[in-house]
């Protein structure tokens, strides 16, 4: 079983890679094809996965992870201004800053569990963005965002010879454009290695400790483990994701906006957790790619184009069809987000992760001593399906 | 001096607010155990209510306008004022107060629905579930105010009578200089009669004390035979109520839009925490309280020696309290300690 | 005389004015079986609380092996080698049964924290054998793989002595191990017990089945009122005019 189960996670590892870099040719039908988006998949993915070693195997409940996102955006952007154009040191930079804000806010927050938790980290956020807006204003540029200038200093592309004179430059991995499918693949192998980390930690005996904390966290204490600084680097593993996260949005468009650390954004990542499957290896990622691409969908449309759609229905109806459907497409986009939403949590709480096992143990049934043995339990089973 | 109480004033007045909203957050989760995120949007729904209210009774006409006189010119007047120039007028002027009288059959009917429909089912299910299924339903109760009003803030505008500014200075003795506008002064004696009635139902009728003893036990008073299930409803919808009458008289204050909601939303859980989750008097209190110190915080002298106090002051009181308090200014043993 | 190896010095603890105990003062030696009897509201789940951090007593100390227990977190006290297993089942329902036995196994080889990323869980072999050795002595070995939630209450409560056991403790506290259990897995318990008896493990034990605590205990001590009325061996406490008149019609000694 042990060998089996370490096998299956590379398979499983491998697999996940294969999917991710053969984006570009399996989302051709589905006319998702373009970077751009594809960048989003990655990097929301990456943020997805990451949130979910804090909630899903602990079950703290932080509503203040955007604040960490927009942290991350901030530093790589301060990197590109001063440093170099280079991804390497921004990427890294966003994970140590979003580190130390994480072992403050974390080491407060995790002070108080429950419903209490949640409410620090969301004061914690807000803060954050308040602050972005107001007198941070000289470090964040306040509601313009944070840009890059002709100006800016690069000291370190300065001293490699690189001029800039015309037009603002672009963030590059050692002279490798980062716009475009470049860029992409950036984001993807970074969103690959952010897997396997996960793959590991879910795995590991501090994986298990965590899961521990979540499924009974008084006899934790009770079994002479010190449940604090798991959970506490359980938040800033996660906290640095986001992090990360938020470093590459700048790297494929080095732009910052307080906008960014919006609890409404928080929300978002609980969202793509909870509907891929909390607690679920692939989950995650799986939401959040949902999202994003129905967010593309659904957003592009409009009254013009709704028209158009429904050319079919008797000309009296029309207006109406339209105008209830405009209710969810379009700038209405969220509503159907709220929707998705409500509709995960009433009635699938474990998720698109969960429905798939459903329908998957249907097919088993017909065979249910297979299924038994060749499970290694019935936990990890949820996590590594 | 004057400086000082024109804090106080405002303080309180922003307080009133922040009671209000928390007051019926806390009696919903005090008797339901439901932690509902989507209450901010029902303050925001009360504030549209005034909107709509004002919008249907400012449905104009084209009348000719008698003041220029060397060509033909129209105006855009209120049908109701063209017709009924004395009452139609005075319904028009009123229109905020007015909403009221929609708002409370609204908003009861909104509560009453979104309980039986949604919370019911939540009662049993983890904290986190109750958050994120009401989060979901504020995001679509807010989109779909978005849809039909636009996403642009539309003023309200409070009764002429009261619309200017109140020498409040001279009526206490503080010299000329302490002037404060009237609405706000309503608003003010507004909440705290809001709070009182909602304090002397709860304290003084049967249906209240069934409530506040739902509070400290809920087995228990199922247990009694009392059908708590419809008692529940009835809470909600009354929270539902003081939070819509709550937004409809915020809105000459602060025009409302969509965000108006989440933006309180935030802040009310913040002000329920530090009251103590489960306390109505403490719901009360810190709001009170967050509002003097967000007032406070926001004069020049502070601002100047910390920059940015205003903006974060709030969640650094509410961080500060639970982490010296835990359970909030006058929360009991026992709520929410999982 | 043998090595002292718990202390309760002179504790009191009252709840809102009502002496739960008062006066404890109780020496358990190394190697003993200890077993606190009483009638219900006693004050033995009080005691036990006091013993592992769980409460804080008014005044008075536990020592355990010459350290002040009193004022310590729980985890603390634990990783000095009290172990309590629990009366109503605290166990992690949503993990399989090895995973909840092989927990307080690394929490015992790593203390409190050790952060082991890139390690696999399941390969962690020396653990993995001892929870599965402990699990089939319980008579669990066909389970390993299920969730603890979906046990009976009677296995729920083996499962928690195993992972009592798991940490080789040398200071354990069951508190009613036999309770809600089937007469023949109660005498499986019984022998189990008497086992690690024979490995000369500390324990105390608090027990209503009085077959289980005549066939286990060294010695014992009878609580009622919050007081320690009698404390003896079982033949001593058996004869006791006073022990009889605490349990008046309720046992039959």
């Amino acid at each position: 079983m042990n060998k089996f189960s370490a096998i299956s996670d590379w398979v499983l590892l491998f697999a996940f890679a294969a999917a991710v870099y053969s984006m570009p040719i399996w989302l051709e039908p589905l006319g998702a094809d373009y970077p751009d988006l594809m960048q989003r998949f990655a990097i929301f993915g990456l943020f997805a996965i990451g949130y979910n070693i804090l909630f899903g195997l602990t079950g703290y409940l932080s509503f203040g992870h955007a604040a960490f996102l927009g942290i991350g955006s901030y530093t790589a952007v301060w990197s590109f201004k001063l440093l170099t154009m280079n991804v390497v040191p921004a990427i890294m930079f966003s994970m140590l800053v979003t580190a130390l804000f994480a072992v403050v806010i974390g080491f407060i927050s995790l002070r108080r569990s429950g419903i209490y938790f949640s409410i620090l980290t969301l004061a914690f956020a807000q803060m954050s963005y308040k602050l972005a807006y107001s007198v941070l204003t000289p470090i964040t540029n306040g509601e313009t965002g944070l840009q890059l200038t002709l100006s800016d200093a690069r000291v370190l592309d300065a001293a490699a010879g690189i001029e800039v004179t015309r037009s603002l430059p672009v963030t590059n991995f050692f002279g490798i454009k980062m716009s475009g499918m470049p860029g992409f693949y950036f984001c993807a192998t970074v969103l690959v290695i952010g897997f396997f980390i996960s793959l590991r930690i879910f795995r590991s005996p501090f994986g298990a400790m965590l899961r521990g904390i979540k499924s009974n966290q008084t006899r934790m204490a009770y079994t002479g483990l010190n449940t604090k600084p798991y959970l506490l680097w359980a938040f800033i593993i996660s906290g640095m994701y986001a992090g990360v996260a938020g470093g590459l949005m700048a790297v494929t468009d080095p732009l910052a906006g307080a906008e960014r650390m919006q609890w409404t954004a928080s929300g978002e990542v609980v969202l793509m957790t909870i509907l891929g499957g909390v607690g679920t290896l692939l989950g995650p990622f799986i939401g959040a790619a949902v999202i994003k691409y129905f967010e593309n969908i659904l957003s592009a449309y409009n009254t013009t184009s709704l028209t158009q759609v429904f050319d079919f229905v008797p000309e009296a109806l029309q207006p109406i069809v339209v105008d209830v459907v405009s209710l969810f497409v379009g700038s209405g986009w969220h509503l159907t987000l709220g929707l998705m939403f409500m509709i995960t949590v009433i009635f699938l709480p474990g998720g698109i992760m969960e429905g798939v096992r459903r329908i998957g143990s249907i097919f088993s049934r017909k065979k249910p001593t297979a299924a038994i043995t060749s499970t290694p339990s019935a936990s990890e089973n949820a996590s590594g399906a | 001096m004057d400086a000082i109480f024109l804090q106080v004033l405002n303080g309180l007045d922003k307080g009133g607010a922040y009671a209000l909203i928390a007051l019926g957050l806390t009696l919903v989760f005090g008797t339901l155990g439901v932690v509902n995120f989507a209450h901010g949007a029902l303050f925001m729904l009360g504030a549209f209510c005034a909107v709509s209210v004002q919008k249907v009774l400012t449905i104009s006409t084209k009348v000719r306008d008698e003041s220029i006189t060397f060509f033909e010119a129209y105006k855009e007047v209120p049908i109701l004022e063209a017709k009924f120039p004395v009452v139609g007028g005075f319904i028009v002027d009123y229109s905020v107060p007015f909403s009221i009288l929609l708002a409370i059959p609204f908003m009861l009917l909104v509560g009453l629905v979104m309980e039986r429909g949604l919370i019911r089912h939540f009662y049993k299910r983890p904290h986190a579930d109750q958050i994120l299924v009401t989060f979901g339903l504020a995001i679509v109760i807010q989109e779909i105010v978005k849809h039909y009003f636009g996403a642009s803030p539309i003023p309200q505008t409070a009764p002429d009578i009261v619309s200017g500014s109140a020498n409040i200075g001279a009526l206490v003795g503080l010299g000329d200089n302490v002037i404060y506008p009237w609405w706000r002064l309503i608003y003010l004696g507004f909440s705290l009669s809001i709070i009182g009635a909602v304090f002397a139902f709860l304290q003084f009728t049967t249906f209240g004390m069934v409530v506040r003893a739902g509070m400290q036990d809920r087995e228990m008073v199922g247990l009694l035979g009392i059908d708590i299930q419809r008692r529940f409803t009835i809470v909600f919808g009354l929270a539902a109520v003081v939070a819509g009458l709550a937004g409809v008289m915020y809105t000459p204050i602060y025009p409302p839009d969509y965000n108006l909601g989440m933006d309180f939303l935030v802040l009310s859980f913040v002000v329920v925490v530090v009251g103590g989750m489960g306390s109505l008097g403490g719901a009360v209190l810190a709001g009170f309280l967050l509002g003097l110190v967000q007032s406070f915080a926001s004069m020049t002298e502070v601002k100047s020696i910390i920059p940015g106090m205003d903006q974060i002051i709030i969640y650094l009181v509410a961080v500060i309290v639970l982490l010296v308090r835990p359970r909030g200014l006058m929360g009991r043993k026992g709520v929410m300690e999982d | 005389m043998e090595n002292t190896v718990l202390h309760v010095a002179d504790v009191h603890k009252s709840f809102a004015g009502l002496h739960a105990l008062s006066d404890i003062d109780l020496s358990v030696r190394e190697g003993e079986t200890h077993a606190i009897i009483g009638p219900n509201g006693a004050g033995k789940s009080t005691l036990l609380n006091v013993c592992i951090g769980r409460l804080k007593p008014d005044s008075g100390h536990v020592v355990f092996d010459g350290e002040n227990l009193t004022g310590k977190q729980p985890h603390e006290i634990n990783q000095l080698g009290v172990v309590r297993v629990f009366q109503t089942p605290e166990i992690f329902p949503e993990l399989s049964l090895l995973e909840n036995v092989m927990i307080p196994i690394l929490a015992k080889r790593d203390g409190s924290f050790k952060l082991r990323w890139f390690r696999r869980f399941s390969s962690e072999k020396t653990a993995r054998i001892e929870a599965e050795h402990l699990l089939s002595d319980l008579g669990m070995e066909t389970l390993i793989r299920t969730d603890a939630g979906s046990l009976s209450r009677g296995d729920k409560r083996r499962l928690e002595l195993a992972m009592g056991l798991a940490q080789k403790p040398r200071l354990l506290l069951l508190d009613e191990p036999t309770a809600g259990m089937a007469r023949h897995d109660t005498n499986a318990t019984i022998e189990l017990l008497k086992r690690i008896k024979a490995g000369g493990m500390t324990k105390v034990i608090i027990e209503h089945d009085m077959h289980v605590v005549f066939s286990l205990a060294d010695r014992i001590s009878v609580l009622a009122g919050g007081r320690i009325i009698c404390q003896g061996t079982p033949e001593e406490v058996k004869n006791d005019p006073r022990v009889k008149e605490a349990y008046l019609g309720e046992e039959q000694v």
